[in-house]
Formats: structure tokens, sequence, C-alpha cells
């Protein structure tokens, strides 16, 4: 095969046997890879209605048939699903760095990883050789010091590494999972899965060639895609970064504020992008085969952070800063600095920090509960000391490791209406009373609340649709995004290189063709993102989730936009939210409940499956 | 023997430099007519996210990794500095690798004798790293050049205020 490596490798934690297994072509060719071959592969060897944490839960990591070649930024990409233990439903997580193309070579489009081991190991995949070692001495370590620890006694420095921190070894429910110190698979608490199996970290070393099929238009593709990386669509990452979103989500007052209670923050400026690249980025750099660059490496040089270091995007940014009011980068690039040390979701982390700041205020936490800290908004020395108790679960930090969801299930008084979050995963920074169309697309994701998932804000920040009106149409245009994002996430290329495809479908199909050899059309290649789409779906079906669960948080359809300005008073209603979700519905081809019906899986080619939904219908 | 002074060799710009290993891939595609790392006559080093850097072939005078090989199969090409290696002659022990102060030289994955940058010489439009580096980070310089740039450099760090006030009147 081409692209891929033709192999599956499934390594059974509890017995320590480990097996290899052809790669399915029609899966391939169905779901191509990353996330979409991983959810197949996972639903194929997963129970129904499987514990999160049980060791019947499956780790899967899938490599994309663009991985080890030298396709910018998709040369570099690799996914983790699992049963998520934030949403219970389908949990999905990619990274970048070089961590995909390493394992690639070794020889793997994917391993499954099983069962629970009996003490805490690693696992090092030299080639063919698979070997499951003690990891009983880095126990405890951050991600970075697991990676140096075995890059040290595996005697080799270009292996790569892939590790949970203290946060993942703990269960905290926003574990992620980190490769080469600061890239992380972070959503949906996959690295709390990998805890939960006691395995610590993934090594790998891979030797083998990787080939396309069609090795000279391959390379001119690749050639012109340098030449469009350079170009106008990929700007925004090159320079400012994503960071550049500060102020003009605050002009458009559609950046949760202070967990939301407000929809604008008035010290935007001191958090901005343009100040952030003034004083703090050192160094951008960039993913293995990438032609853009985009990874800003902040350092702080002086005060009470000094000597702190993180790589900086908008949403962790956002998280840390606006949504705790707190105005200042030093202490957001630390705060940052102390996620990846302890293996958590930055953007979790940060929105966890404002939901038990809002619940300070409101009196439903006091000063008692949090050991003394005044967890006000603004209060940056609290955002540190709270990821601090979050990382080790030490005190409040026990119950705020379990998520917002389940800490205001825990916390009670009224805290649920301060949860912000879908389907138990906390939100991003996005506030959807003002963007309708984003509105729908959180809540309809597969994974939980994410702008990942469909980009759907595009539509309303760059004002293509009324923002702040919901209406039929929506539906279709969120179905649409979606089913490019999943195959983008499949094949797996980046997602701040999508401007680069400017004929969409017909890149697409054109990019897996010659890769792979298996001739695609840009049709075939869209239903390979429907039919991902529905896949995931199907899943979530199975382990029961429905149309209740695609909803909003409470502020959202509760608590209008505060703030004098472009969105004064809005919010999303019920009604509105009903008229969105059966739009969309209508435009998937599902049942009023969300569930594809058998007539659509067969369509769509995906046969094998008609009976999880029949069984919900 | 080409002069020092006139022996180009391809340095990366370590200011340049994000360590996207878009050289090792058409290293290894233009000699190997693959995608690996591991075959390719540049190799990236990442200490950290700050500290990145493709090295390569400097083409030094009286080369160390020549005067180590026992074997004699390694030379310095008279007419550009590259050093060439007798795939007949070398049996791969190593002792070049071991010399060279720069990790330039490699041993093949398969094919059991060391490798190392020719400067793309069947190629009409030279290295093609230097061609592909999205960065533009790569060139194809003499030592002199180095020199004259890293001059220039440190003296636009220098006169940064001066020059900024320059272009602003003009």
């Amino acid at each position: 095969m081409y692209g891929y490596a033709g192999k599956i490798l499934h390594i059974d934690l509890t017995t320590g046997k480990t097996y290899t297994e052809p790669l399915n072509e029609d899966y391939a060719k169905k779901y191509i890879g990353g996330i979409g071959l991983g959810m197949r592969l996972w639903l194929e060897n997963a129970k129904a209605g499987v514990d999160p944490f049980s060791p019947e839960n499956p780790l899967v990591l899938a490599t994309g048939p663009t991985s080890g070649t030298v396709w910018p930024t998709g040369g570099n990409g690799h996914a983790f699903v699992a049963k998520s233990p934030q949403s219970y439903g389908i949990g999905e997580s990619k990274s970048h760095g070089s961590f995909g193309t390493e394992l690639k070579r070794a020889g793997y489009d994917a391993v499954i990883f099983h069962g629970k081991a009996e003490k805490p190991v690693y696992v090092w995949i030299d080639d063919d050789s698979v070997q499951i070692l003690d990891a009983s001495h880095i126990w405890g370590k951050s991600p970075a010091e697991t990676e140096d620890i075995i890059k040290e006694e595996l005697g080799d420095y270009y292996i790569r590494v892939a590790a949970i921190g203290p946060a993942g070894e703990k269960l905290v429910r926003i574990a992620c999972i980190i490769n080469e110190k600061s890239r992380a698979a972070g959503r949906c608490g996959m690295g709390a899965v990998m805890g939960s199996k006691n395995l610590k970290a993934i090594a790998v070393r891979g030797t083998n060639d990787v080939t396309v099929a069609k090795p000279d238009e391959f390379l001119e593709f690749v050639k012109e895609f340098h030449e469009r990386m350079k170009g106008p669509a990929t700007k925004k990452y090159r320079t400012l970064g994503t960071p550049e979103n500060v102020l003009v989500h605050n002009a458009l007052h559609c950046m949760p504020t202070r967990n939301y209670n407000n929809a604008h923050f008035e010290a935007a400026e001191k958090v901005s992008g343009e100040l952030l690249n003034e004083k703090y980025v050192a160094k951008i750099i960039g993913c293995s085969s990438c032609a853009m660059r985009c990874e800003h490496t902040c350092v702080v040089t002086e005060g009470p952070y000094k000597g702190a270091m993180a790589r900086v995007e908008y949403e962790p940014l956002w998280a840390m800063g606006p949504y705790c009011g707190i105005d200042r980068l030093d202490a957001i690039i630390k705060g940052s600095e102390l996620c990846n040390y302890y293996g958590m979701d930055s953007i979790s982390a940060g929105v966890i920090v404002g939901f038990a700041m809002d619940c300070y205020e409101n009196g439903i936490l006091t000063s008692k509960d949090l050991e003394g800290l005044e967890a006000r908004f603004g209060n940056h020395e609290a955002l540190v000391k709270l990821i601090e108790k979050m990382g080790k679960r030490e005190g409040i930090g026990d119950v705020l490791a379990e998520g917002v969801k389940f800490a205001a299930e825990k916390i009670g008084k009224g805290a649920e209406k301060l949860a912000q979050h879908i389907k138990g995963v906390e939100v991003t920074g996005y506030d959807l009373r003002c963007l309708k169309t984003a509105a729908l697309g959180f809540a309809v994701s597969f994974r939980g609340a994410d702008h990942n998932r469909h980009g759907a804000y595009a539509f309303d920040v760059k004002g293509k649709v009324n923002r702040l009106k919901a209406e039929k149409g929506r539906g279709k245009m969120v179905k649409d995004i979606e089913d490019v994002y999943t195959i983008i996430d499949s094949l797996i290329i980046c997602k701040f290189s999508r401007g680069t495809y400017y004929n969409e479908f017909e890149d697409l199909a054109k990019l897996y063709t010659l890769v792979t050899g298996f001739e695609t059309s840009p049709e075939e290649m869209r239903l390979k993102g429907e039919r991902i789409n529905n896949l995931a779906r199907v899943i979530n079906v199975r382990e029961g989730l429905s149309r209740k669960d695609d909803t909003l948080p409470y502020k959202v359809m509760h608590m209008p936009i505060p703030d004098e300005g472009p969105a004064k008073g809005a919010y999303v209603s019920q009604e509105e939210l009903d008229l969105l979700l059966d739009d969309y519905y209508e435009a998937r081809g599902w049942t009023k409940d969300g569930v594809p019906t058998p007539e659509k899986l067969k369509a769509l080619n995906m046969d094998d499956l008609t009976s999880i939904v029949e069984a919900k219908i | 023997m080409v002069k020092i002074h006139e022996r180009k060799f391809v340095s990366a710009d370590p200011d340049k430099c994000v360590g996207c290993q878009v050289c090792e891939y058409i290293c290894s595609w233009t000699k190997e007519k693959t995608f690996n790392p591991l075959k390719s006559r540049i190799r990236v080093v990442r200490l950290n996210p700050l500290v990145n850097i493709s090295i390569t072939c400097r083409l030094c005078e009286d080369p160390p990794c020549v005067a180590a090989c026992p074997r004699d199969a390694l030379t310095q090409s008279e007419e550009n500095g590259t050093i060439i290696v007798d795939a007949d002659k070398c049996n791969g022990c190593g002792w070049c690798i071991e010399a060279c102060d720069y990790g330039a030289i490699s041993l093949h994955p398969e094919k059991k004798v060391v490798f190392v940058c020719d400067l793309c010489k069947d190629k009409p439009d030279g290295p093609q790293c230097v061609k592909w580096c999205p960065e533009e980070a790569l060139e194809l310089v003499t030592a002199d050049i180095l020199a004259q740039k890293a001059r220039i450099t440190a003296t636009k760090k220098l006169f940064q205020e001066a020059l900024k006030e320059a272009t602003q009147t003009t």
C-alpha cells in the first residue's frame, strides 16, 4: 500500500501480549485514517456502554495516510481515540509535531492499547520490536521529564515520545497526552484514559521508508502548497498567530469573559496577540514537514513568573485570561507551562478555574473550601494555584479535576448553572449567545463543546450570516463544514492550513489519490467526510447520547449578554436551538432525535452499522 | 584543490530555521527516492522549542573524517571540496562519524556504508534542500560570505533605532 503502512498493532497491557493484523483496505478507503479509522477501530474493539476508565475501553492511536510524507502539515499528525471520561461518548484528539511520522515509519497505521497494566509501564515500539517496560521510576514526572528519561535510558535522542503527566496518572478528566514536550492531544481526556491503563508513555523509533503512489505529481503538488502557504491564507498563523483573535472577538463582543458573565473584556488590550508578540514571543517554530510555522513559543523574562516558557494560542490564552478576568500575559504563560507540566488540556483548565472563581464570587465555594484562596475573578495567583491543585488532585483540586460538569454535581448549591460545558466538555473561546451558527456547531459536535469540529464560527465572525439570528439553512452550513473537518482530521492535516485548500474537496481528493493511489473523486472525498461524521454519531447513539445531549450551556440559554454594544441582549432560546437542531438533523438525513437512519447509513456504504441504529429508532 | 575561501557548503541560519524537517524529506527523496529522515544527508536538531537547526557537511579543510578512515574510503573532491565515499572500500566502521564535529556523516540504515552531503552534484540547480526550504533558512555559501552576513546582522542589531529613523525620514 502507498501512504499507509498497512499494519495495525494490538498491545494488550493486561496480558503483555502484542500482535499485528493487516490494515483492512475497506476501512482505509472508507474512513481514511486518523480519527476516521481510529473511531472505526474503536467501535469494533469496544463493547457498548463500556466505562471510559475500564480496561475494556481501548485507546486507539492512529496516523493518517499522509503521515511520514513531506505533505505540508500532513506529514506530522497523529490522533488518539477512546471513549471520553468527559462526554461518555466518543473522544478524539489530535496532535502534531514529529511523533506521528515516527510511528508511520515504524510500520503502523494504528496502535490499539487494550486492557490495563498491573503497574506503571511504558511501551517501546522499535520498528517490529514491541516491548512493555517498567515505568515506576518515571511515574509522577511531567511529560517533558519523561521524554528525557526515556531517551536517555533507551540511548537514542531521536526517538519520539508521547506521555501523560501526573494529571493523567491521577485520572484528571481533562488530562491530555503530550508529545515532544509541548504538543498536546488536548481535548476529551484522552490522557486520563491512558492513565487508567497505567500506561505512562509511548516511545517510538521508525526506520522504514514511507512511499507515495505518484511521487512526481505529489511533489509538484507539495511545491504548489508551499507557495500557497506563503500567501494570505496562512498569514495570521505565521505572524500574530491565533492570539490575534483576542481583539477581533472582543470588538465583536463574542469573547466569553468571567465565566460567561460578560462577552467583552475591558482589559483585552493587556492580553492581546499584538502585546504577546511584542513582549513574549521568543521564537516561532514549525512541525515536521510544515511549510508554514505557527508555534509561538513564549518566554517570561521578568517578574514573579520569570522563566516560564510555553507555546501560546488564542484558546488557552482566552481561557486562562479573559475567562478568568485575568489581564496578565505572564500569568497566562505560567498557567500554560503548568498545564504542560501536569499534562492537562489548557483550555479546559482555564474554563474550570473561571467556573471556580464564579462559584467563589457567588458564595458557592468559600475561601475555606479553597484552602484560603481568595479566588476572585482577576486573581492570577489563584489561577496558578488552582491549576496546580487540579494537576495534583489536592484539596479542592480533587473536585475540580472532574471537569465543570461533574465538579458542579459534587459541589451542588446551583453550581450546575455556572458550569459551562456541552456533553461534559468545557466551552471554548467563542460566545455562543451571539454566534448562532457556531452555537449549532458546538451543540451537535460529537466530542462535546468544541470549535475544532466544525469551524462554524467563521460564518458568524466574518459576517457571512446574521450572527444574532437562528434560521433555516444553518444546518446545512454546519453539516458541510463538518464534513471537511473530519477529512482534515483523518488525513491528518493541520486545521491552520485549511485555507490553502482553495478547491476544498477537489484538492483533498487529489492529495488522497496521489498519496494512496486509490483514485478518488471530489464527491467521493466529500462522502468520506460525511461517512466519518455519521460513524461518530452512530458510536454516540450506541453509547446512549441523543438529541437531549445536543444542547448548550445554561448561561448561553438563560443569561443574555449584558454588555452595552453590538451583541447586547443576545442569547439562544430553546425555540431557536430546536429550530437549528431540526434543520441540522434534516440536512444530515437523521431522525428528529438525531439518530442516523438505516437508509442514510446504507447510502454511505455503512451497511455493517445499521443494526446499531435500528435498535434506537 | 578548490581553495577554502571558494568552498561552498549548505548552512542554516539559526534565526530562520524552525526545525520543520522539509530538508530531510527532500534530501532523502532526491538521493534515495523515499521519504525517510534516516536517509537524509542533512539532519535537524531540536534541543528545545527555541533551539533548532539543521546541519550538514561543512566541507572542512583537512577533513578529520578523511584522516580517520582506516581503509582510505573517504577522499575530498578536488573540484568542490565535498567528501566522496568509496562504497566498495567503506565497511561502515564509523570512525569518520566519530571524527566529524558536526554529525554530518551517517551510517546508511540498509547499505551499511556511510553517506554524506554531495551538494546534489547531479542536480543542475544545486542542493535541493536549499531550493525547498520554506523558510529560506538554508543557503549555499562560503565561510567568507557567512562572516559578512554575520557582521551585517550584528551591525543592524546595534543600530536598530538609527536604521528605523533613517528609513522613516527617507
